[in-house]
């Protein structure tokens, strides 16, 4: 896309995300933005980083707003949770979400807050058929309120409940069938999960119902290991894409075609460059699959 | 009806908080062995994110006791008090007063009131944006109109108070490479204002912070003048000079 072109959408909603990599927005970055204009997708950033009143988070967002197609993503509003969602915080995303109209929005299918008490990690939900209703009421809550359908995003986790009774494909899918949300679908929590609960990472990736996803997120982890010396994978968003993620990334574009891809980078925040390097790696794989149904198009056509 | 909370994420919830807990009960391992060290991964991110959070907040507190007693204490305010909100920026406003009364900081009295300074340093850098009234505009009003004048300050001023010289402290600990030692004789009262992107830090003349409190009250720059001592002139030159009004009622 030419510079220009990305300058004549100031300001317009985007009806989605443009099938291309973007890259989580940080302050530290603004100004490397500014000055060499990157040819990228798009930019994300955490809603609740931008919940102050005013100042430099604002001031920075609004200049790359203008520029650039833009994606919030909630990591407070602990739809998954055992109480109500916080009215409060509902409001506030609200205003957010009405002065920058990224987009898309999305948010996890997790719990962060209890109570009074926020809880700052992205904490497990028991997949059964009461967590299923109170998701379900809690996405239709958001999707009335910001008056936009979301998008869910699939967990990294790190233990199982002994109360599940569904997978957790189907229990996205059920989420995603009831309610009309997207989905958000996680490869490097796929990866993690599925070595830390020891199932197929590739037949889950085959089996996910791609129909109702939107956006794919791709991010480095860190490895550990559990009580029994087993191999317990940390998403922990501190380095690069890791080649087994890039494999099954490569594996899901085949199912869902050309998507709007992010490169997530929160903790260790390397220099632009290497940021920007990781976002052209997807794009590749995105051109590559543009031309893969492209041919497809073609061969149906005849 | 508020329903009832769930009582598998009530229970998740304590165990985050108490490092000597079990796991709580219904959770499992594809093994079926034990689950604490997986568990221990959702404790270690909860408490973990937050003593970042406030190691990001407090810089200069982090560099006057060092990385490690810093996080032992931000560990235990942590569990002591978990975040009321979603927003990590809103995170700490009772840090400073949980400084005071940490025992092992007896040594360092001062501690609490930086931790302020800086907490008043992120409140100015989150504010609402506003314009600052031009120094022309300022400077128009006539001498005898002073007095009944309201000024509607900046909503990014703080002041803070001391006993310390936490500005003279704070400056040091956050731009030299070499700490300038501090003679700790006198204290300082700071102002704290964002007129436009960039925080600064101005030491208040004697009188300011009880002169700056009034105005932030409403009252009238007469009626906030009657502190003693207070040096009148230099508090105006520094509101004036320091953009901190953005409108006078005459």
């Amino acid at each position: 896309m030419m510079l220009d072109d990305r300058c004549t959408q100031n300001r317009r909603p985007a009806a989605a995300l443009p099938a291309r990599a973007g890259v989580g927005f940080k302050g530290l970055h603004f100004a490397e933005i500014i000055r060499s204009r990157p040819n990228i997708g798009f930019f994300e950033i955490h809603a609740e980083n931008l919940m102050g009143a005013g100042g430099p988070p604002h001031a920075q967002l609004s200049r790359i707003r203008a520029d650039y197609a833009l994606s919030v993503h909630g990591v407070g509003l602990s739809i998954g949770g055992g109480t109500p969602l916080n009215p409060r915080h509902l409001e506030r995303l609200k205003t957010l979400v009405d002065r920058y109209e990224p987009a898309s929005f999305s948010e996890h299918l997790a719990w962060s807050s209890h109570g009074t008490s926020f809880l700052n990690d992205l904490l497990p939900v028991a997949y059964h058929m009461e967590t299923l209703e109170r998701v379900v009421s809690n996405v239709q809550q958001v999707q009335e309120r910001l008056n936009r359908r979301i998008l869910l995003e699939n967990p990294a986790t790190y233990l199982e409940f002994e109360t599940s009774t569904f997978s957790e494909i189907e229990f996205l899918d059920e989420i995603a069938r009831r309610t009309g949300c997207g989905l958000l679908l996680d490869i490097t929590n796929v990866h993690v999960s599925a070595v830390n609960n020891y199932f197929s990472a590739e037949a889950y990736i085959d089996a996910f119902p791609m129909r109702h996803v939107e956006e794919i997120h791709l991010a480095g982890f860190s490895c550990d290991s559990d009580d029994l010396d087993q191999p317990l994978l940390i998403d922990a968003h501190c380095r690069p894409v890791a080649n087994e993620v890039w494999a099954l990334y490569q594996r899901a574009l085949t199912r869902t075609g050309p998507i709007a891809t992010l490169i997530e980078w929160d903790n260790d925040i390397p220099s632009w460059d290497v940021l920007h390097a990781q976002a052209q790696r997807a794009e590749a794989l995105l051109t590559m699959a543009k031309k893969i149904k492209a041919r497809r198009f073609h061969a149906v056509a005849q | 009806m508020t329903p009832l909370p769930d009582k598998n994420c009530t229970a998740f919830t304590d165990a985050l908080f108490n490092p000597n807990a079990r796991p709580p009960d219904g959770l499992k391992a594809w093994h079926n062995g034990p689950v604490a060290k997986r568990f221990a991964v959702y404790r270690n991110n909860v408490v973990v994110g937050l003593i970042d959070a406030l190691a990001e907040r407090f810089p200069v507190c982090l560099r006057l006791v060092g990385a490690a007693f810093f996080r032992a204490m931000a560990k235990s305010f942590v569990r002591a008090s978990p975040p009321r909100s979603p927003i990590l920026a809103e995170y700490g406003d009772d840090f400073p007063e949980f400084i005071a009364t940490f025992d092992p900081t007896r040594e360092l009295p001062y501690l609490a009131d930086v931790a302020r300074l800086e907490w008043a340093i992120g409140r100015a850098y989150h504010a609402t944006d506003a314009t600052p009234l031009p120094l022309e505009a300022v400077r128009a009003i006539p001498a005898n109109a002073l007095g009944d004048a309201i000024f509607t300050l900046h909503p990014s001023v703080q002041i803070v108070s001391s006993h310390f010289p936490i500005l003279s402290i704070w400056s040091t600990n956050a731009f030299d490479i070499a700490v300038q030692e501090v003679s700790l004789e006198r204290g300082e009262d700071v102002l704290v204002l964002r007129p436009d992107l960039e925080v600064e830090a101005y030491l208040l003349p004697p009188g300011g912070f009880s002169f700056i409190a009034a105005l932030i009250k409403g009252e009238t720059v007469s009626a906030a003048s009657s502190t003693d001592p207070l040096d009148l002139p230099a508090c105006l030159g520094l509101l004036f000079s320091t953009a901190a009004i953005t409108a006078i009622a005459a």
